[in-house]
C-alpha cells in the first residue's frame, strides 16, 4: 500500500510581479515556497488552506500548467523536471486534473462528447472508430446518459458539467488525478453526489487523488493523509484520523475549531485567529504565521521552523515542537 | 413583532414563460431575533431578501403578498418613503463585499454617505460616526484606514466596513445575505462572531440568508427552510437540528460530511436535482427526489402545517389526512 507514486521535493514556484530596469526581479510573489511531501499509490491526499496559500498553484505544477522555479518532481521513479517538453509530455497523461469550475472549464462550443473524446484522440489511445463507444463507457462511470453527449455544456446542471470534467480527466486513464476545490462550487446535495462518485471511481479505477479544498469536512471524508498549508509552506502533514484528533501546528488547530457545527446544542470553545492572512509578497520574518499566532514564542519571529517528524507519521513546522 | 411577511409571492416574467421565485411565503420576525433562511442555489431566498428590500431587478415584480414592517406595507410605499426606511431601519450587507463598495469612492465616504442621508448630522459628526463605526466593528487604526480605497483592504475587511455602513443608523433589521460565503473559515468565524457581538450591542434583528447548515447552528434562533420558493419547514435551531422533520432536511443535514464523523460510509445522497422552474411539478416540488414520497405527494401540494410548533410542508405529517389516507386502506 505504502508504494510512492509522487515525490515532491523542496518545490518552489515564484512569480515575479515586476522587475528593474536591467531585469532584476524587484517584487518576487513566493506562492509555494519549498514544499516536500510524498503521495502514495493509491491514497487520497488532502491538501487543505485559506486562499493564496499556494495549493492551487502546487497542484498546476503537477499537471504543468506551471513550471516550478525550484525543485523536483519525482513521479513512478522518473524525474519529471528533469524532462524536456516533449519527453515531458508524454506523462502528461498520467497526471490529470478536475477544475473548480464546471462553468469555466469546459468549452461552450464542443459537445460534451468532443470534449470527453478530445483528450483520447490527441493521445491517439484508441483508433477512431473505437474513440465513441469509449466516450458512452465513460459518460455511463459518471453518472451521465449516453444521449447527453450530444449535447453542450449550457445545457448541463453545475454537478452535470463537474461529472463531465471528471470524465474528461478519467478519459486517459491517468494514475493520479489533480481534484482542484472539485465540489467546492456546488449545492451540498449534489456535493454529495460527486463526493461519492468520487469515491466510488477511485476504488473501481485504483486511483491516487491529491484532493485540494478549503473545506476541512469535505477533504476529512475523501482523504488518507492531509497536509495544510500557510502562505506557500506545509505546515503539517499527517494521517487523516491524527490530524483531527490530534492536531499539533496552532493555525491547523484554528482551523479546525473555526469549522461551525451542526449542533446547536453544543457551543465550542473557538479559537478565534487575529486579523488577516498576510500578503504571501512581503510574508512575516521568522515563522509565516507568527502574526496571528495565539502560541507565539520568542524565538519565532526570527527562526523559521523547519517541518519536523514528532511520530511516525506525523509531521508539524513549528517551533512548539522542537 | 418586528417584521410580517403576508402570503409574498416574487414573479419573474421570461420570454419562456413566467418564474414563481418565491411562492407565497408567510413568517415573521421579532425584534432582535435572528432568523436564518437556509436553501440550495434557486431556492428564493435571496429574492426573498431583495423583495423586502425593495431592490427587485426587472422582469422581477412582486405578484401579491404584503411585507408590514412595523405594520406598514413596505410594497405599498413610493421609491422616496421606502428610501426613507431603506439603509435607515432596514440595511443589507451582501455576498460580495468587492463588488457591493464602491471602488472610486473612499470607505469613509461612504459611510458618511449613508449617515447624512438618514440622520440630520454635520459633516464632522459623520465622520466622527464613522470612524467610531469602523472600530466597533474591528477595524485596526480607524481614523487612518477610513481613506482607504475598497480595493485596499482584503475580503474580510470590506465585509466589516459593508457591516459597519449597514449598522451606522442603528437599524432595527440587519438583512445579511451570505454574509460568510466568499470568506475563508478563520474570517468567517471572525464575521460571525462580529454579527453576534453587535445584536447584543445594538438588538437589531437579523435576517441571515445562507446556504451553509453550520452557519446557521451556529447563529440562528429561528430557521426557515426553502426549496423551490416554498417554505418546507420552520422551527427554532435546536428542534431543527435535533428532530428534522421534512425529508429534504433530513436530506441535507445527512448529506454534509461532519468533521466528528469517524466512519468511512458513503454519504447519504439526495437523488436527482432541483426541477427546471418553468416546468414544476405539480405536487410537491420536492416529490421526484423524495425518498419517502407518498402517491397523493406527485398530485396535490402539502400545506404548512403545525407539528407542536415546528411547521412543516409535508404529507407525512399530515394529521388530518391521515385518518383519511387509513380509510382510503
Amino acid at each position: 500500500m505504502n508504494e510512492v507514486l509522487m515525490e515532491i521535493l523542496n518545490l518552489s514556484k515564484h512569480f515575479i510581479l515586476d522587475t528593474n530596469l536591467f531585469g532584476k526581479p524587484t517584487i518576487v510573489l513566493k506562492a509555494v515556497d519549498d514544499v516536500s511531501f510524498t503521495i502514495n499509490k493509491g491514497e487520497a491526499f488532502g491538501l487543505v488552506g485559506e486562499s493564496g496559500c499556494g495549493k492551487t498553484t502546487l497542484g498546476k505544477i503537477l499537471v504543468n500548467l506551471h513550471s516550478p522555479t525550484h525543485g523536483k518532481i519525482v513521479f513512478e521513479g522518473k524525474e519529471l523536471t528533469a524532462l524536456n517538453d516533449k519527453q515531458r509530455r508524454s506523462y502528461c497523461k498520467d497526471i490529470q486534473m478536475i477544475f473548480q469550475d464546471p462553468y469555466g472549464s469546459l468549452n461552450p462550443r464542443m459537445t460534451v462528447g468532443d470534449i470527453i473524446a478530445e483528450p483520447i484522440i490527441i493521445n491517439q489511445l484508441l483508433p477512431a472508430n473505437k474513440v465513441e463507444e469509449r466516450v458512452i463507457y465513460l459518460l455511463n462511470c459518471v453518472g451521465l446518459a449516453q444521449h447527453q453527449r450530444n449535447r453542450y455544456p449550457h445545457e448541463f446542471s453545475g454537478g452535470q458539467r463537474q461529472r463531465v470534467g471528471i470524465a474528461r480527466a478519467l478519459a486517459v486513464e491517468p494514475k493520479l488525478i489533480v481534484c482542484d476545490e472539485a465540489v467546492s462550487a456546488l449545492d451540498v446535495s449534489i456535493q454529495a453526489q460527486v463526493l461519492n462518485l468520487l469515491v466510488d471511481l477511485k476504488k473501481e479505477f485504483g486511483l491516487t487523488y491529491l484532493f485540494i479544498a478549503h473545506g476541512l469536512n469535505v477533504v476529512k471524508h475523501i482523504s488518507d493523509r492531509v497536509g495544510v498549508m500557510y502562505l506557500g509552506k506545509m505546515v503539517e502533514i499527517t494521517s487523516k484520523r491524527e490530524l483531527y484528533s490530534n492536531p499539533l501546528h496552532p493555525y491547523t488547530q484554528a482551523l479546525l475549531s473555526a469549522i461551525p457545527i451542526m449542533n446547536p446544542e453544543k457551543k465550542k470553545e473557538r479559537i478565534i485567529l487575529k486579523g488577516d492572512v498576510p500578503s504571501p509578497i512581503n510574508p512575516p520574518a521568522g515563522c509565516r504565521f507568527c502574526s496571528r499566532c495565539f502560541k507565539e514564542l520568542d524565538q519565532c519571529k526570527l527562526k523559521e521552523p523547519l517541518l519536523k517528524q514528532v511520530s511516525p507519521n506525523h509531521w508539524v513546522a513549528c517551533h512548539l515542537f522542537e | 413583532m418586528l417584521m410580517e411577511v403576508k402570503a409574498l409571492s416574487t414573479e419573474f416574467k421570461l420570454k419562456r414563460g413566467t418564474v414563481r421565485a418565491v411562492d407565497d411565503i408567510s413568517f415573521t420576525i421579532d425584534e432582535g431575533e435572528i432568523l436564518a433562511i437556509v436553501g440550495e442555489s434557486g431556492s428564493g431566498k435571496s429574492v426573498t431578501a431583495l423583495s423586502i428590500m425593495g431592490l427587485l431587478q426587472n422582469p422581477g415584480r412582486i405578484a401579491g403578498g404584503e411585507i408590514l414592517f412595523k405594520s406598514q406595507d413596505l410594497n405599498k410605499l413610493s421609491q422616496k418613503e421606502l428610501q426613507k426606511i431603506r439603509g435607515n431601519r432596514i440595511s443589507m450587507i451582501f455576498q460580495e463585499p468587492m463588488t457591493s463598495l464602491n471602488p472610486v469612492w473612499r470607505i469613509k465616504d461612504q459611510i458618511m454617505e449613508s449617515i447624512m442621508t438618514h440622520m440630520k448630522v454635520s459633516q464632522k459628526e459623520a465622520l466622527a460616526r464613522t470612524i467610531e463605526m469602523l472600530d466597533t466593528v474591528g477595524i485596526p487604526s480607524p481614523a487612518e484606514r477610513a481613506n482607504d480605497y475598497p480595493h485596499q483592504m482584503s475580503g474580510g475587511m470590506r465585509q466589516r466596513v459593508m457591516t459597519a455602513m449597514a449598522l451606522s443608523c442603528g437599524p432595527d433589521l440587519l438583512i445579511a445575505d451570505e454574509p460568510t460565503t466568499a470568506l475563508d473559515v478563520t474570517i468567517q468565524a471572525q464575521i460571525l462572531e462580529l454579527l453576534y457581538r453587535m445584536r447584543e450591542k445594538f438588538g437589531m434583528a437579523v435576517l441571515l440568508i445562507t446556504h451553509d447548515l453550520g452557519v446557521v447552528s451556529e447563529a440562528a434562533d429561528r430557521v426557515i427552510v426553502m426549496y423551490c420558493g416554498k417554505i418546507v419547514e420552520e422551527a427554532d435551531v435546536k428542534s431543527l437540528f435535533a428532530r428534522p422533520l421534512h425529508p429534504y432536511t433530513v436530506g441535507l443535514l445527512q448529506s454534509i460530511p461532519q468533521i466528528d464523523d469517524e466512519s468511512d460510509e458513503p454519504l447519504y445522497m439526495i437523488k436527482g436535482m432541483v426541477p427546471n422552474p418553468l416546468r414544476m411539478p405539480r405536487g410537491c416540488p420536492f416529490s421526484d427526489r423524495c425518498d419517502r414520497c407518498l402517491e397523493r405527494c406527485s398530485q396535490e401540494m402539502p400545506k404548512l402545517q403545525d407539528v407542536d410548533g415546528h411547521k412543516v410542508r409535508c404529507f407525512l405529517y399530515d394529521v388530518v389526512s391521515e385518518g383519511g389516507h387509513a380509510q382510503n386502506e
